[in-house]
């Protein structure tokens, strides 16, 4: 049996599929860095994944576990450098984000006395402008999924990313793969319907005729994970 | 020739409206004992320059700071930094917000005393919009790329900790990550570090590579066991996330008196 957070880990984890030899890199929760690990030790052995902080680890660790093997140094300027070569696929958090995948994590309300100041735009400028970049946003609501962002950290196909890949949320996958580089349903989750996922989005999404349920773990994904996560942090992040 | 001073000495040198770099980031190997020295010496009106954590925080709870010059302010394990989002609200700070790569660019552009770098970061976001005064430079080569030309970050005075350091002012790291300290004592007029232990012999304590600053960029060298906390200093202590916890629970005045 499995649970909501393992279809996401695997919709995540099949972002990265077909990278090869680059870093797999997760914003630091349970499902983005779950979903490197699987996919490095599924179907995208090539990828480089790293230990949250500044190791590139040999082996793939359990949540939580150092690595029992390190292959590299990473500190915070490499990954500055890397961001920059290109040869990393992000998975970063939105706090809004548009119809164009522009996206903010910066703060809410007018920049220049915000009501909700956030984090700041941290590397999302430099990630979406030079590096493949997906998503994975743990509550599709309006107020994430809004017509248009306060301040955008990370740029949109309308304004120049790289290479936007998916998002994923609780509900469904997404891409842009549209002639105008609009976000598109991709697939809706089991338990969850398009309607749903409609109902969550504050603007209008290209939705095929068809949309598919998106795929379940394997036997194998889930022993994978029971493995790397056996105390099931991943369900945590949908509390 | 010894360099050592205290901390309240090294504050003493900081005047009113002054550019301050602050080493480290987020919550991590950030220089606190000297922080909290500027904290209760006169200066005020200061130009903050850091990969943003409790060192921002505190002096926009003091009401030090003028502006702020950030990619991003953050405790790490608590993602927001409550005494800087206060500031923000209630609009009583300027933020220059960067991307951490132009961030750094701008820390190597005024390493090397270069007026600008080009980067990518930053293109096609609002960190354009937000910093009006923020110009492109179009490759003189066959690409003709638009690139940002990120100005050099120079300061009056930077601030960091390192793990140790000698009394001539050659400093090391001995934790996994140098984060950028040796672009801050590089891109400072004056770079002042504290240190967990002053120590004769260097490579005693680490290897040839963990000599990350070296004395000819350095003014004054502060013994300060504990300096960085409640932030990491990697190997020698972990982040105190329980005082962490009660920096972000507690109003600002409670706190600060009962950290003396």
């Amino acid at each position: 049996m499995s649970s909501r957070a393992d279809v996401c880990v695997v919709a995540c984890a099949e972002a990265f599929r077909g990278d090869g030899e680059i870093l797999a890199a997760g914003i630091g929760g349970p499902v983005t860095v779950l979903a490197a690990r699987l996919a490095r030790l599924t179907f995208e052995p090539e990828l480089l994944t790293h230990d949250g902080t500044c190791l590139l680890t040999g082996d793939v660790p359990a949540l939580g576990e150092a690595p029992g093997v390190v292959e590299g140094w990473l500190p915070f300027r490499e990954h500055l450098w890397l961001v920059l070569n290109g040869r990393r696929h992000v998975m970063l958090g939105a706090s809004q984000i548009d119809r164009y995948g522009n996206t903010n994590i910066s703060c809410i309300g007018d920049w220049a006395r915000p009501k909700a100041q956030l984090l700041g735009v941290r590397g999302a400028p430099g990630n979406t402008r030079c590096d493949p970049t997906s998503y994975w946003i743990p509550r599709h609501s309006p107020r994430v999924f809004v017509p248009s962002v306060d301040l955008v950290s990370g740029v949109g196909t309308d304004r120049g990313a790289f290479d936007l890949r998916r998002v994923v949320t609780n509900l469904a996958v997404l891409d842009f793969r549209t002639p105008g580089g609009t976000m598109r349903l991709v697939s809706v989750h089991p338990g969850a319907e398009v309607d749903d996922v409609v109902a969550a989005t504050g603007f209008e999404l290209d939705i095929p005729t068809n949309v598919p349920r998106t795929r379940g773990p394997t036997v194998e994904e889930l022993e994978v994970l029971d493995r790397l996560d056996p105390g099931r942090l991943r369900d945590r992040e949908f509390a | 020739m010894t360099k050592l001073m205290s901390a309240e000495q090294v504050a003493g040198t900081v005047e009113s409206g002054m550019t301050v770099g602050i080493g480290g980031w987020g919550s991590r190997r950030k220089p606190m004992a000297l922080v909290r020295a500027l904290l209760r010496s006169p200066a005020t009106d200061l130009t903050i320059v850091s990969y943003g954590g409790p060192d921002v925080g505190m002096l926009c709870a003091a009401r030090k700071v003028r502006k702020v010059v950030a990619p991003f302010v953050t405790l790490d394990s608590i993602p927001l930094e409550p005494h800087f989002r206060r500031a923000r609200q209630a609009g009583e700070i300027e933020f220059v917000e960067y991307d951490e790569g132009m961030f750094m660019f701008g820390l190597l552009a005024g390493a090397h005393r270069l007026p600008f770098l080009p980067t990518r970061a930053g293109l096609g976001s609002d960190v354009l919009r937000v910093n009006p005064g923020l110009r492109t430079v179009r490759s003189p080569y066959a690409d003709g790329e638009e690139l940002v030309a990120v100005p050099a970050l120079t300061m009056d005075v930077a601030l960091v900790h390192l793990n140790r350091a000698d009394a001539r002012g050659n400093a090391q790291y001995l934790g996994p990550d140098p984060y950028f300290d040796d672009l801050y004592a590089k891109a400072a007029r004056r770079c002042y570090v504290s240190c967990e232990r002053v120590v004769e012999n260097l490579l005693k304590e680490g290897p040839v590579q963990s000599l990350l600053i070296n004395r000819s960029t350095v003014a004054g060298v502060v013994e300060a066991p504990g300096g960085a906390g409640f932030t990491a200093c990697e190997p020698d202590y972990g982040r105190d996330e329980a005082l962490q916890r009660r920096y972000v629970e507690t109003p600002w005045e409670e706190f600060d008196e009962q950290q003396g």
